[in-house]
């Protein structure tokens, strides 16, 4: 249900991403600094409805995981573009943050460091 | 009438909402036992002896809504100060079924350990009067896996 956002292998040519600080079997060669992405999504009025009512029986809002989910490979997307317009090959030590802007909205970021491995 | 209202609400809210709370602890067990043997470590670092094998980024995040008798009870909780068990199982329950998500996506690639997991919390939905609607746990990892020869 829940996709990857990466997948790493030798033989893979797209971006690396990684929350270690240093990739198994690789070797960093430069380091480019932080890259970031965000980005912030507000709740769909029928999602909202249907939330309202899960509030009174309880369990899980698949509308709502779904949802962040997609935000957060979205918010990712944007790390990885601005990694590659720099000339990288992988992001290391990613993190990731959520804060609650207003009722109706959440901001996802994630952030990292954005290398040249070989 | 709103005190029928009030009252059958608690009521629906504590019926249905023990059942689903007592069917996803049952689920999550018996997944638990299924992914046992993948191993999680919150160390930053693998040990040296795995730095060749393979690594795979894997997440696993859930949305759990309270219900309305754990609402009230929290609230009521609030007055007197003290441990508010409701929630507490709440927030276990989610931060199990997303680590759990994560130990799957970890098996669908064949790893069988996950090393430096992140876990994070958010209220995500606020209820009326600013209170706590639903959470969400995120929890992420690096899944390492064997090479393949």
């Amino acid at each position: 249900m829940i996709k990857s956002l990466r997948v790493i292998t030798s033989e893979t040519e797209i971006m690396i991403i990684s929350n270690l600080e240093i990739l198994p079997g690789k070797r960093i060669v430069t380091h480019l600094g932080m890259v970031q992405g965000n980005t912030v999504r507000a709740k769909h009025v029928g999602k909202d409805i249907l939330a309202g009512l899960k509030n009174i029986v309880g369990g899980e809002l698949v509308g709502y995981t779904e949802l962040l989910t997609e935000a957060r490979e979205e918010a990712t997307r944007r790390m990885e573009e601005q990694a590659a317009a720099i000339g990288a090959n992988a992001v290391v030590n990613v993190r990731f943050s959520t804060s609650s802007i207003t009722a109706g909205a959440a901001e996802l970021f994630v952030y990292g460091t954005a290398v040249i491995v070989e | 009438m709103d005190l029928i209202i009030f009252l059958g609400l608690i009521c629906i809210g504590y019926v249905a909402g023990s059942v689903i709370e007592r069917r996803h602890f049952r689920s999550i067990e018996q997944r638990e036992a299924e992914l046992a043997d993948i191993y999680t470590y919150s160390a930053r670092l693998p040990p040296t002896e795995m730095f060749g094998h393979d690594a795979f980024f894997v997440t696993g995040n859930v949305v759990v809504s309270v219900d309305y008798f754990k609402t009230i009870a929290a609230s009521r909780r609030a007055l007197i100060g003290g441990v508010v068990v409701v929630f507490e199982s709440l927030l276990n329950r989610a931060r199990r079924e997303a680590v759990l998500r994560m130990k799957a996506e970890a098996r669908k690639h064949g790893a069988t350990t996950i090393f430096n997991i992140k876990m994070e919390t958010s209220s995500i939905y606020k209820g009326g009067g600013n209170q706590i609607g639903s959470v969400e746990v995120y929890t992420y990892g690096t899944a390492l896996r064997a090479p393949r020869s």
